[in-house]
């Protein structure tokens, strides 16, 4: 095969940090290439490289597209080329309409007016390409991530792509959407187009790529060919973290006590269509020293019922109640939840769980500053004495915590967002996917903190998307799907399988 | 201003020039103000620095200081009130119009006044807070309505005087608490006509306060690693403070002694600072500008902060309606017209971010000082309205632009 890119000795500083250290990538015509790493590790920098988000004469070592030397002065310059990235946070405008996303900054114009119908055939044909059952005048604003994502393939596709890269395609997609978009990864395959994959999920990279490159602390550590010899996870997850991980999840001695959440017969509907029931007739329960988990397809009604439950964050004319160890309580405001002692650490931390601009301790202290006041007067020394205790204990990397949360990686903020609340010493943790978008390493430090919370006796609801996590964590699993509980699962019992089957039954 | 201490990582002192670079805005500023004092000191050949002159840029100055510092509040939690000036003037009509017209004591007018305004902030906040209207839109149009309610009360003349009483608010003095013995001797001592001692001894009890405040935060912060200014540095601002504080308070006592306003606005200045740093409430205040989502989520009535800010600011625009009636000893239908955008340039010039969750009340006075001090530099030099108004606003756009330089190149 021959080669389409190949990038030498890549080397990139920032002020301070080596981001990229002499990295090498190969990468062959019409393959499926993925660029596997911890967080940091340089994956991005390298694609932003790539792309020319840093221009020629910004990094050292060569670029070489097509053969020839290429020297990209900014993305524009790599687009013309066909080489297209898909940034993990997508950059659709929401209130305009797929067709006119697509063409956007590249219209079907005659003398400066839009084409209104090449533009929607054009939109018709790129949309039957990569699957997508919509019509072109729909607002972007309307579409689930998962046809989001697609609607960005197919704006990619408009452009003759030669290379797409795709930064962590799946990382908000459910389980089927992420199946569907993997399956069309392989149909452009077929039609010619080589990508580059960036992501966490090995299992995904195992089933697409044809070749992998492991970077670690800006190197390259080692490039696998998938097809000449059969891809081990664990050989990856040993090349990403240059450890052995015998157990990807860590051990947990399990007590299990009384009832202490226990929500009955829970009902929600959507903030904005009234007629529609997102949570309906739900009972749960969790004891102390549990960890329970959530599983169930993305949108099934999970992250509202735990948002609803967390004073009524979400949703409109909720009805049940939430008893704790027993007693009914009063959750309808946030402050009340938090008094019964309920914590919710949200899904988004970035928009719903973090102050990005203010320092660590700042965003430790903001859930609980009663504890670290008198008189409603802040004593300082003690927030940071507390504040500094849990950077050590919880291992949160930064010399102080008077950095600013903007500038951690997403490991280490999830990890402030988890110790916010755990200063407010709640009974019952609800986590809602609390190991997206963070690297192998930092998630199995997130599942010992999980592991040592239920240890103390209180009590954990785990939310997540990703099966095998609900699998190694939880001692009880809740199978959610169309806003109703469909089945209870044993953490023995329980495997990929029965969560499937019983999502699909329904 | 113990505000320049929190931004970095080492627990030991770092070299002058890297702390300087990473600390610009705070420093920038201070040296902003005194440069320009400088420059219009020797460009009008010492009238800045006139005891006369220095009296009157604080009681110019004092009504805009005032409604910064709840313009602050008001912009740190995420909005902006456009209707200040016009509230303000609404206030000074109000006020005139019952000490003249229904003749009411002076104690009457000033508790209604606040009062008043403490329902027009509270009612413009209600909008804002809890049925999510921006409040671009709500200040806007409450800039319309009290300019309109205040030409209507004064049936557009001016209304006026007041008693001696009134006036005393703004254009009065508080009397020497020392013997006038005393202060004679004090006077042929320093070679000057007449002394104020007691602002004399403020000046130097003020600067005591600033050293010892200054080392306790140095103590502290050296106790919890944060990262120290530079001994050099940290002598060289304490001195830089507490000497201009001197010098000021001194020309002031060579004067009149110390203005009524001013005791206000220092009062003013040190209450709404501490509350902003070091209570709850001022911190949650911050969250709620930094990302109000977070902080919802965290516990923090988001409604009722916003709500309070402009309730908050309604009482400060009308405490500073009742200062600048009293100054002009008249209340007229112009009052306060177009004086929010001064009010809010100043809170920008300070470091406030538009966006929410960033400015410091000290950075917001200072702002207003500078402001005010180029008002009156370029006034005493005789330059035109039209340029004084193109320097002003280049001057915002600078401190704005160079906010945004120091922040794109920290990362």
């Amino acid at each position: 095969m021959t080669v389409l890119l190949e990038m030498r000795a890549i080397t990139k500083t920032f002020p301070g940090v080596k981001a990229l250290d002499r990295v090498n990538l190969k990468v062959s015509q019409g393959e499926i290439h993925a660029l596997v790493g911890e967080n940091g590790a340089g994956k991005s920098t390298l694609m932003k490289v790539l792309s020319g988000v840093y221009p020629a004469g910004d990094y050292t070592g060569e670029v070489y597209y097509e053969g020839k030397l290429a020297e990209f002065a900014d993305i524009s310059d790599s687009e013309a080329r066909g080489i297209i990235i898909i940034h993990q946070e997508l950059a659709l405008v929401p209130l305009l309409s797929i067709a006119e996303n697509l063409f956007l900054g590249n219209e079907c114009t005659s003398y400066g007016v839009i084409n209104w119908r090449a533009t929607n055939r054009r939109t018709d044909i790129l949309l039957e390409k990569v699957g997508l059952q919509e019509s072109t005048s729909t607002l972007v604003d309307t579409l689930g991530v998962g046809k989001q994502q697609l609607v960005e393939i197919a704006k990619a596709l408009s452009k003759d792509v030669q290379l797409l890269i795709l930064d962590e395609p799946t990382a908000a997609l459910s389980e089927a959407d992420s199946q569907a978009l993997l399956d069309l990864m392989l149909e452009l395959k077929q039609q010619g187009v080589t990508q580059i994959m960036i992501s966490h999920k090995l299992n995904e990279v195992g089933r697409v790529a044809d070749t992998v490159t492991v970077i670690r602390d800006g190197g390259t550590v080692s490039t696998i060919d998938a097809t000449r010899e059969k891809l081990s996870e664990d050989r990856i997850v040993h090349d990403m973290v240059g450890r052995d991980m015998a157990h990807r999840y860590p051990d947990r001695e399990c007590r299990i006590g009384a009832v202490l959440l226990s929500v009955n017969n829970w009902n929600v509907w959507h903030c904005e269509h009234r007629e529609r029931q997102v949570v309906t007739g739900v009972n749960l329960t969790v004891r102390a020293g549990e960890v329970v988990g959530i599983a169930g397809l993305m949108g099934a009604g999970r992250t509202e019922l735990a948002m609803s439950v967390f004073g009524q964050s979400y949703g409109r004319n909720i009805n049940g109640y939430v008893e704790m160890r027993g007693q009914t309580v009063d959750v309808s405001t946030v402050n009340k939840a938090i008094d019964a002692g309920l914590a919710y650490v949200p899904e988004d931390r970035k928009s719903l769980g973090l102050l990005l601009e203010e320092n660590i301790q700042r965003n430790i202290t903001l859930a609980n500053l009663s504890e670290v006041s008198r008189h409603s007067v802040i004593i300082e020394a003690k927030e940071t004495r507390v504040s500094e205790a849990y950077r050590e204990t919880l291992n949160i990397r930064t010399p102080s915590v008077f950095q600013r949360v903007a500038n951690l990686s997403g490991g280490n903020q999830q990890k402030v967002v988890l110790t916010k609340w755990l200063f407010a010493n709640p009974e019952v943790l609800i986590l809602d996917e609390p190991t997206r978008g963070i690297d192998v390493g930092a998630k199995f430090e997130i599942y010992e903190i999980i592991n040592g919370l239920a240890d103390q006796g209180k009590g954990v609801v785990m939310i997540s998307s990703e099966m095998p996590e609900i699998l190694g964590m939880c001692d009880r699993i809740y199978v959610m799907n169309e806003g109703q509980i469909v089945g209870e699962l044993s953490g023995d019992f329980a495997n990929q399988e029965r969560i499937m089957s019983l999502i699909v039954n329904e | 201003m113990g505000i320049a201490n929190q931004s970095s990582n080492s627990g030991k002192p770092v070299r002058v020039g890297v702390y300087l670079v990473r600390n610009l805005r705070e420093y920038g500023l201070l040296f902003a103000l005194i440069g320009i004092m400088v420059f219009f000191q020797i460009a009008t050949g010492g009238t800045l620095m006139r005891a006369v002159n220095v009296t009157n840029l604080l009681l110019q100055n004092s009504y805009i200081i005032i409604m910064a510092l709840g313009m602050l509040i008001v912009i740190v939690s995420g909005h902006i009130d456009l209707s200040v000036g016009s509230v303000m003037g609404f206030i000074g009509a109000l006020a005139a119009v019952m000490i003249v017209e229904w003749e009411q004591s002076t104690i009457m007018t000033i508790i209604t006044c606040l009062i008043v305004g403490g329902c027009i902030g509270a009612a413009q906040g209600y909008w804002v807070a809890y049925w999510r209207i921006p409040s671009f839109i709500v200040t806007l149009a409450g800039m319309l309505v009290f300019s309109g309610l205040s030409l209507w009360l004064l049936e557009g003349q001016s209304l006026g005087p007041f008693p001696r009483e009134f006036q005393m608010i703004a254009n009065g003095f508080v009397p020497d608490i020392f013997p006038k013995s005393m202060a004679q001797a004090v006077a042929e001592l320093l070679g000057e006509r007449r002394v104020n001692l007691l602002a004399l001894t403020t000046a130097f009890i003020a600067a005591i306060l600033i050293l010892w405040m200054g080392v306790q935060a140095r103590a502290q912060n050296c106790a919890y690693g944060m990262s120290l200014e530079p001994m050099g540095f940290f002598i060289v601002r304490i001195g830089i403070i507490s000497a201009a504080l001197i010098f000021i308070l001194f020309k002031l006592s060579t004067f009149r002694g110390l203005p009524n306003v001013l005791i206000t606005m220092g009062a003013l200045t040190l209450i709404y600072s501490f509350v902003t740093e070091k209570t709850v409430i001022g911190r949650r205040l911050y969250a709620v500008g930094g990302n109000e989502k977070a902080a919802r989520l965290s516990g923090i009535k988001t409604e009722r902060l916003t709500f309070l800010a402009f309730t908050n600011m309604g009482v400060l625009a009308a405490a500073a309606g009742i200062v600048f009636a009293a100054r002009l000893n008249s209340a007229t239908p112009k009052a306060g017209f177009a004086l929010e955008l001064d009010v809010i340039a100043a809170a920008f010039i300070g470091g406030a971010s538009m966006s929410g969750g960033v400015g410091k009340i000290i950075g917001a006075v200072v702002g207003a000082f500078l402001m005010g001090v180029l008002n009156n530099g370029m006034s005493i030099l005789g330059i035109g309205i039209d340029y004084q108004k193109v320097i002003k606003g280049l001057v915002l756009l600078a401190a704005v632009i160079f906010d945004v330089y120091n922040k794109s190149k920290q990362g």
